[in-house]
């Protein structure tokens, strides 16, 4: 019995040091202080200024736009990396797998500078096209989706893909009727995991990132340097939003699949 | 495509693969080596390990990954214990619990811890190292639980009781079971942790200690256009990155080993 509020106790002041600035910045954001610790009163100034700021909205828009198509570019190059190295040789696999891995274990900061090296100073691609961002966030994410997908391969039972073709499918039809229903989750998943990728770095946009264009976190690095409170309060109330929004998908996520399984 | 091989649908990504992976490392090679006019030089080599500046840097970034991976361990491997061994049947919840805060954009939560810190101890100029490293330190922690708990999870649970059966006290079990068998999970995640602590300088900026780590550097000389220095500096972080992976490999190489022996 001790152990187990000992047990307890051990998790929550863990938890607490997780979640209490989440949790007391989500409170303050419904207030006209800017000082926590102080007491003020309710008011939704906070997510008026953060929806009426055209300097705000470009920024969300360009994070998620930026997200969306890096995502989408990292999970058709995983994928198709992914099932090409699983069906080649093994020193080809071996070397594919080692070259994904490069990026994932890297540090961003080497990425980014690396690929600014390359892309903006020696071939002298612009910035402003948003070449090398996009590039940089599809190198930062596709190892992700390769990753995911390899193991969804790995428990594919390949006669399905022979039967299809004794039936036959041709090579491709195969290719799409059977492997890529099966593979599906983990392409899935690592789509996702590329919009949270792209959603949370700093480091290879600075370094690839058109002057002008901001994300979210070289917007929040920037808005913290400043002193505009207005400016600071509004992303309280952008840090609940995302906040609300990831416990939500969190949580839906974990529900569903529970729920097929029950079934 | 009349001679469609599944072979083929990588050839996209080998040549990504090359282009935006492999020749990046290739250039910040030939930066490394070279100054201003492209000529060879080891300047920027014995630059790095002669100015007490730049070795400063080095061994401050040191000690701060390290400070960071230690406190992130000590509060992990409890809560990963804990998770792991307890018997409530929706467990994977709270786990869900400690590793949801990695999907909120870390500026935002260094944001808010900070706010947080503000709060409590007035001005945050007074421990710029203690700061940095709680910064950091809240920043990784959920990559430390979830390799340290995978590890533990996957520990076969008819040990325990062969181990209690054959008289070892709870301490002994531990000791000679459970923590050896989750030093898979503790490599893992000291190699998702160390590294972003030696170049993770946003979180340094962000609490005003304005000394330098590694990732600083890069950012100082990429402000300064000096591509030169910067690139060897990523090709010293390169090398402690090899270096850190091939350390892990070998753990999880015996680790196989010793399995396969059982």
């Amino acid at each position: 019995m001790r152990k187990s509020i000992v047990n307890a106790l051990v998790l929550g002041i863990v938890l607490i040091f997780l979640y209490l600035p989440i949790v007391v910045l989500a409170i303050y954001s419904f207030t006209d202080t800017a000082t926590i610790g102080a007491a003020g009163n309710f008011s939704l100034e906070n997510y008026r200024v953060l929806f009426t700021t055209p300097e705000l909205i470009e920024m969300i828009q360009g994070t998620l736009l930026l997200a969306l198509a890096s995502s989408v570019l990292a999970t058709i190059l995983g994928t198709l990396g992914a099932i090409g190295s699983f069906y080649s040789k093994k020193w080809q696999r071996t070397t594919m797998d080692a070259m994904n891995q490069v990026p994932v274990i890297n540090a961003d900061v080497v990425t980014g500078f690396s690929l600014c090296i390359l892309l903006i100073i020696v071939l002298g691609i612009d910035k402003d096209t948003f070449i090398p961002l996009l590039v940089g966030h599809t190198v930062l994410s596709a190892p992700f989706v390769y990753l995911s997908v390899t193991p969804k391969l790995k428990q594919m039972d390949p006669s399905y893909y022979e039967a299809a073709l004794d039936l036959g499918a041709t090579p491709v039809q195969a290719l799409f009727k059977v492997i890529l229903p099966h593979i599906l989750p983990g392409i899935f998943s690592g789509f996702v995991m590329a919009i949270t990728l792209s959603l949370d770095d700093y480091f290879v946009a600075t370094y690839t990132k058109p002057a002008t264009f901001n994300t979210i976190s070289t917007y929040v690095v920037n808005a913290t340097k400043g002193s505009q409170t207005e400016i600071k309060t509004a992303l309280w109330a952008l840090s609940t939003i995302i906040f609300s929004i990831v416990i939500v998908a969190v949580i839906g996520a974990n529900l569903l699949p529970q729920k097929e399984k029950e079934e | 495509m009349k001679h469609f091989s599944r072979k083929q649908l990588s050839i996209p990504y080998v040549i990504f693969l090359v282009l935006f992976v492999i020749l990046p490392l290739l250039v910040v090679l030939y930066y490394a080596f070279t100054n201003g006019e492209g000529r060879f030089t080891m300047t920027n080599f014995i630059g790095f390990f002669t100015g007490t500046n730049t070795i400063g840097t080095l061994i401050y970034s040191l000690m701060i990954a390290v400070c960071v991976t230690t406190l992130c361990l000590l509060l992990a491997y409890p809560v990963a214990y804990i998770l792991a061994r307890s018997m409530f049947k929706r467990k994977y919840i709270i786990l869900m619990l400690f590793v949801l805060p990695m999907w909120i954009n870390f500026t935002l939560r260094i944001t808010a811890l900070k706010e947080i810190m503000t709060a409590i101890e007035g001005n945050l100029a007074y421990y710029p190292f203690l700061n940095s490293v709680i910064g950091m330190t809240y920043d990784f922690l959920p990559f430390m639980i979830l390799p340290i708990y995978n590890a533990l999870e996957k520990i076969d649970k008819n040990l325990f009781e062969a181990a209690s059966d054959l008289g070892a006290n709870s301490l002994v079990v531990f000791l000679k079971i459970t923590l050896p068998l989750s030093v898979p999970g503790i490599v893992s995640g000291i190699t998702m942790v160390f590294l972003p602590s030696m170049t993770n300088y946003v979180v340094l900026d962000m609490f005003y200690n304005s000394t330098y780590i590694m990732g600083s550097l890069i950012s100082s000389y990429f402000s300064a256009y000096d591509w030169n220095n910067g690139a060897m500096i990523s090709l010293i972080l390169l090398v402690i990155i090899f270096a850190i992976t091939l350390i892990a490999g070998k753990f999880e190489k015996d680790e196989e080993r010793k399995g396969a022996v059982l």
